[in-house]
């Protein structure tokens, strides 16, 4: 079965088609990038995914299920974590966000009337997460102390502790610096071992170093399998990466390898 | 001092006082951390229009001025809920044609309103044993929603496009805190008056969110400035022969130089 599976998806904003004919298929376990220009559709692709809007045409399959069904395996982690860093609110509570519900079942009733404490299963939930992402002894730190990269972790952390099979991630690193952008695309990448990972993203060096397949994304969408033709970027250390060089670098490559419009791998 | 706690009247204000303090305590930490400031102050100064029609249709002014301010903040809550770029036009457009409507209604009831100031800016001396049933019912209202909705609150209040996709009803939630500021707005207008609860809502939670690490015991650290506050507006307006509620609001902004003269970090 196919983690996400797309076919002739069309999708418009009040007319403007935003999306057409898209055809995209992730399997388990993959990591794939999307990448693509600004207005080219990536989050409006995520939201569809996600179940948040109804495409005009086509079909959306999430594991086999559709969208709004699958919500419970989709772990999400939003594109700027930069906000309400004055919020009193600790590394734990934003974790908890993410607790499946049936992890309050071990509450007995008149517990229930505190709903600010956490159970034993909730807690072991968030630490063993927050394992996962490096963080397990800031627990009862702010949210507005941790830097950049350690905020985002807890994003991906607060997605975790729902158990998602697929994790969904947008733009991640745009806040970050290279150094942490590294540790969030290894982090991805090691995570990818137990689930699939599908990030939007504008970090082209990592996305080549770190991903399985690339999907460019305007108006339609190309994938790219990098496991099959792996693209060599020379950046020097340290430095970005523009997206026009890569559109080049694959603009070049076209006659070489098969692209395939839609269908991935080769 | 003490011998005047004999008086029915000064136990009512000291009584009401205690109340309002713990209500504005809880509502006020969920008014300031969801940004809603000018939106309370919207709603609190639109009121004077619901003081007008009770005046003019000659039922109890918390009635009228209750209904009125729950239908404004039913209004608002539908003109601003995700539409940050266009609010704060309404908020502005509904504050002033709510005291207009006030202002107007009044000059079309005949004969003498009594002392149009107090509603303004309070007058403690005149809560009533019946206020007190509806300021104590409020605050225990207010604080069984806060225990038993804690987790809903929190994400909503952080993360509320986070809290969308966990299925909470974000639109719903954003309603009833809107709701809860215009009633707490109307149990305060006797204590400091519509125009200084905003004081009120806000001083004693900017202070404890400094403090706090998270919005519980943000709300706790809130509830017992608020009650500071409050106790000393009222010793000193008594020793000194001042208006109560902006003695009490003149004390919480002297609060907040003094902290942040303090803890200058922030």
């Amino acid at each position: 079965m196919k983690a996400i599976s797309v076919h002739g998806l069309r999708f418009s904003y009040d007319r403007e088609p935003v999306l057409h004919d898209v055809d995209l298929e992730v399997d388990e376990h993959e990591f794939v990038a999307v990448i693509g220009p600004n207005g080219g559709g990536k989050s409006t692709l995520l939201r569809l995914i996600m179940g948040q809007l109804r495409p005009d045409a086509g079909e959306i399959a999430i594991f086999g299920a559709p969208p709004r069904r699958a919500r419970d395996r989709i772990g999400y982690v939003p594109q700027n974590t930069n906000v309400n860093l004055q919020f009193p609110i600790r590394i734990l509570d934003v974790v908890m966000m993410g607790n499946p519900r049936k992890h309050r079942e071990a509450t007995r009733w008149w517990e229930r009337l505190f709903s600010m404490r956490y159970n034993d299963v909730e807690l072991r939930c968030a630490r063993t997460t927050l394992e996962k992402v490096g963080l397990e002894c800031a627990l009862d730190r702010r949210i507005g102390e941790l830097s950049g990269g350690q905020r985002q972790r807890v994003m991906i952390a607060r997605a975790l502790c729902a158990h998602p099979r697929l994790l969904i991630l947008d733009e991640p690193t745009s806040s970050l610096d290279a150094e942490g952008q590294k540790q969030i695309y290894s982090l991805l990448r090691e995570l990818s071992r137990d689930l699939t990972v599908l990030v939007v993203s504008h970090d082209l060096s990592a996305v080549t170093e770190y991903a399985d397949k690339v999907v460019y994304l305007n108006r339609t969408a190309y994938t790219h399998d990098l496991r099959a033709n792996p693209i060599h970027l020379h950046t020097p250390e340290g430095e970005h990466f523009c997206e026009i060089e890569l559109m080049q670098e694959l603009a070049a490559k076209t006659c070489e390898c098969e692209h395939h419009r839609g269908k991935g791998g080769t | 001092m003490i011998e005047a706690l004999h008086y029915g009247f000064v136990q009512n204000a000291l009584i009401a006082g205690i109340l309002v303090s713990l209500i504005a305590g809880f509502v006020g930490s969920l008014v300031v951390v969801n940004r809603m400031v000018f939106l309370a102050g919207g709603i609190a100064h639109s009121s004077y229009g619901g003081v007008g029609l009770a005046i003019f249709l000659g039922i109890p002014i918390f009635w009228g001025a209750g209904v009125f301010s729950v239908a404004v903040a039913l209004l608002l809550a539908w003109m601003t809920y995700r539409k940050t770029h266009l609010s704060d036009t309404w908020i502005g457009a509904v504050w002033a044609a709510g005291m207009a409507l006030g202002v107007v209604l009044i000059d079309r009831t005949p004969g003498y309103h009594g002392d149009l100031m107090s509603y303004l800016f309070g007058s403690i001396l005149a809560v009533e044993r019946g206020d007190l049933g509806y300021m104590a019912a409020l605050l225990v209202a207010v604080i069984l929603l806060v225990h038993l909705r804690y987790r809903e609150l929190l994400a909503v209040s952080y993360d509320p496009e986070y809290a969308e996709l966990r299925g909470i009803p974000t639109r719903w939630y954003y309603t009833m805190l809107l709701i809860l500021a215009a009633l707490t707005v109307v149990v305060a207008i006797k204590v400091v008056g519509l125009i200084l609860v905003i004081a009120l809502l806000s001083i004693p939670t900017h202070i404890a969110r400094r403090h706090s690490a998270s919005l519980y015991t943000m709300m706790l650290l809130s509830s017992a400035l608020a009650l500071g506050f409050t106790l000393a507006g009222l010793v000193l307006s008594y020793r000194f022969d001042l208006s109560s509620g902006a003695t009490i609001v003149l004390v919480s902004a002297a609060g907040l130089v003094l902290d942040t003269l303090i803890f200058k970090r922030h």
